[in-house]
């Protein structure tokens, strides 16, 4: 029963927000639809309590829970922490955008905080049992909320796109975990490196288990070859929605291509390398060229989501700690920048509209010049221009890829940015330069304002002064996997 | 030990006949029953390999519970089966193609070499791998267990969020909205003119007397 105890508590975030999605989901049908608000604060708090609980539990080595299942080392007590501000933030963003549709319901409040428990599973995942359980719950609840506008077509095929190649990326990354164990004999990710260790990497059937496992993270990144479901869900699912699958997801995927790849089949890197190599270069100069023939702005953004996990899998490439660090740093980047993107879309979206097509971004700088400054900050930190965020991360994934003598993927990569930057500044001229189509007021709750304004600055501030993310990723990664 | 071979590749040509099947049968309903035999002859292979408990839960669980409840889902739709092979001639080569290439692929490595027999030694009469699961279940196992059973609490909800109407045409009444109804929520006063019945201008007598 004592280690039952200890158990509970390392996993103690967890548990507050298994508990609080179960009592929102009760307190919902006993609350009158206008005072729904109270959920929304609900959640908040779940939030904020579970941050307190990691930061107070936080201690800087590694710790292990039910039976080395369950680990509780830096890298995933940061990666929770930024999970939690990228929902919060989330939630603040869409309050306004779920009530005007009708979909400002107590269940949309604990598909996310399901959602969010799959991803701190998948943070904290030591075993490609809890890994693979806590993406099936992560992706459950993402399939659900994109059809959650059910009587919107469009939404509704997305669903059904994004659930049939997510149950076939959950088989493929079933079939090579099953040819893993097979061959190491254990599920621990820990084991299964030291196992490693002591055989021959070349047996073909631990490189046929690594191109399943490789493949199915692939999928769920998102990275060309398996790209073809990001524009269509990114596009058909509510905007609020997209933020979500856009956005923190990916830290919970950063961390268990982490788990799987850099701590459990590390000894296979060579491998690994050579696939990360053709599938980064290739998801660049995809994402990037077909970006510039989108009309769409979702669209637009899904084919550029493509291409910074082009960029993502760069550090990656590198396997080695400088690498991932430098991953860990592009990924929080990303997720930032997809918040403030989606944010304007949501912002610029009211009652009836939804602001998605480029068209609707002309001349925004007449309608309201400080959400035009937002949007510019946005793009230029998406394309990669100095001094903003963006910036910095492109710089340190490729310097980090440089070092590891990728010369010609890197100068490749550079290349297809430039390429990219254009129809990024494609958005900066219309806001500035042409004149607005619709002059319909901006609408939006001041926190929201408040709070994009924050997320917006903390690009160009992040730019300018990278140092401290740049170290606590590093120091993350280098206590969780030596 | 011949003897178990020879059920085995019974079991195992069974179960590759009735898997096939499942796939290239154009009746849905055939394809259905075609899973329940997979599914009974993987359950003995698993009996053949000693692992009793699985192989009845396979039995009670999917053939019969999950089976019968999709049997009964094919049997009420009403798929149109010609829409949906449309397309199957076109993408043939290319998927045949590449189905073909994985297939050889896998079996050049998962055969043989790297997979070789071994021997077990078989566990004593009195050992219960029933009560072994539920140890490492309830103990080593404990956190997929339950992430499990949330994940199972999440199909639900979704189910639910993504079905549930209040149907339109439901005459089910709220006592207590009842009881609360007021004079104005129902009693409509409408102001209007007085209408007075003019008679008409030509009398029908007149008529009759004229003809």
């Amino acid at each position: 029963m004592e280690y039952i105890k200890t158990d509970l508590i390392t996993a103690l975030p967890e548990l507050t927000v298994l508990f609080m999605a179960m009592f929102i989901l009760l307190l919902d049908l006993f609350i009158k639809p206008k005072n729904r608000i109270v959920i929304y604060g609900l959640a908040q708090f779940t939030l904020l309590a579970a941050a307190y609980f990691t930061v107070v539990t936080y201690n800087p080595s590694v710790g292990y829970a039910f039976s080395n299942m369950f680990v509780d080392d830096p890298l995933a007590d940061i990666l929770k922490l930024m999970t939690f501000l990228g929902t919060s933030m989330m939630l603040v963003y869409t309050r306004q955008y779920m009530q005007q549709r009708g979909m400002f319901r107590g269940e949309y409040y604990a598909m996310v905080l399901f959602a969010l428990l799959g991803m701190m599973i998948m943070i904290s995942g030591q075993s490609l049992l809890t890994i693979y359980m806590g993406l099936e719950l992560l992706s459950l609840c993402l399939y659900s909320l994109v059809a959650f506008d059910r009587d919107n077509a469009r939404a509704t095929e997305a669903a059904m796109k994004y659930f049939v190649l997510g149950a076939l990326a959950s088989g493929m990354l079933l079939y090579g975990m099953s040819m893993i164990y097979g061959m190491t004999g254990s599920l621990n990710v820990a084991e299964i490196s030291s196992a490693l260790l002591e055989m021959n990497t070349k047996n073909p059937v631990l490189i046929l288990g690594l191109v399943f496992v490789v493949a199915g993270l692939a999928f769920k990144f998102g990275a060309v070859p398996f790209q073809m479901w990001v524009p269509d869900v990114y596009q058909g699912a509510p905007t609020s929605i997209t933020l979500l699958i856009g956005s923190v997801p990916k830290f919970a995927a950063f961390a268990i291509t982490i788990r799987l790849l850099a701590q459990g089949l590390q000894p296979l890197a060579v491998d690994w390398q050579d696939m990360l190599l053709i599938m980064a270069v290739l998801s660049i100069a995809i994402g990037n060229i077909t970006a510039i023939a989108q009309t769409n702005l979702k669209r637009m953004l899904a084919y550029s989501t493509i291409s910074h996990v082009g960029f993502l899998l760069f550090g990656f490439m590198s396997a080695n700690l400088n690498g991932f660090a430098s991953s860990m740093f592009y990924i929080s980047a990303y997720v930032l920048m997809t918040l403030a993107g989606f944010g304007m879309i949501l912002l610029l979206s009211r009652q009836g509209f939804e602001a998605e097509n480029l068209d609707d971004l002309k001349g925004l700088n007449q309608r309201s010049p400080w959400a035009a400054f937002l949007m510019l900050i946005t793009m230029f930190s998406m394309a990669g221009v100095p001094p903003t965020l963006g910036f910095y991360a492109k710089f340190t994934v490729l310097q980090a890829a440089l070092q590891a003598g990728f010369i010609w993927a890197v100068v490749f990569a550079v290349v297809m940015a430039a390429i990219g930057a254009f129809y990024y500044l494609r958005v900066v001229k219309l806001m500035y330069f042409d004149a607005p189509k619709d002059n319909a007021r901006i609408s939006a709750p001041v926190d929201m304002q408040l709070v994009l304004s924050i997320n917006a600055a903390a690009l160009l501030l992040l730019g300018i002064m990278p140092q401290t993310l740049m170290q606590i990723c590093g120091v993350a990664i280098v206590i969780s996997l030596q | 030990m011949i003897f178990n071979d020879f059920i085995f590749y019974t079991l195992a040509a069974i179960l590759l006949f009735a898997g096939i099947r499942v796939i290239t049968t154009r009746n849905p309903v055939y394809a259905a029953l075609h899973l329940v035999l997979a599914f009974f002859t993987a359950a003995g292979i698993w009996l053949l390999l000693e692992a009793e408990f699985l192989a009845i839960a396979l039995v009670l669980v999917y053939v019969g519970a999950v089976m019968v409840l999709f049997l009964f889902v094919v049997m009420m739709l009403d798929i149109n089966l010609d829409k949906l092979r449309e397309g199957f001639w076109d993408y043939l080569p290319m998927a045949g193609t590449i189905g073909l290439l994985m297939a050889v692929e896998m079996v050049m490595i998962l055969s043989g070499k790297y997979f070789a027999p071994t021997t077990v030694a078989s566990k004593s009469a009195d050992y219960s791998n029933t009560a072994e699961l539920g140890r490492v279940l309830y103990t080593d196992y404990l956190l997929p267990f339950e992430l499990a059973s949330v994940v199972l609490l999440v199909a639900i909800i979704a189910a639910i969020v993504l079905t549930l109407r209040d149907r339109q045409d439901s005459k089910s009444m709220n006592p207590a909205e009842q009881v609360l109804v007021k004079k104005q929520d129902r009693l409509r006063i409408v102001k209007m003119d007085a209408v007075v019945e003019t008679p008409s201008v030509e009398d029908p007598k007149a008529d009759k007397e004229k003809s």
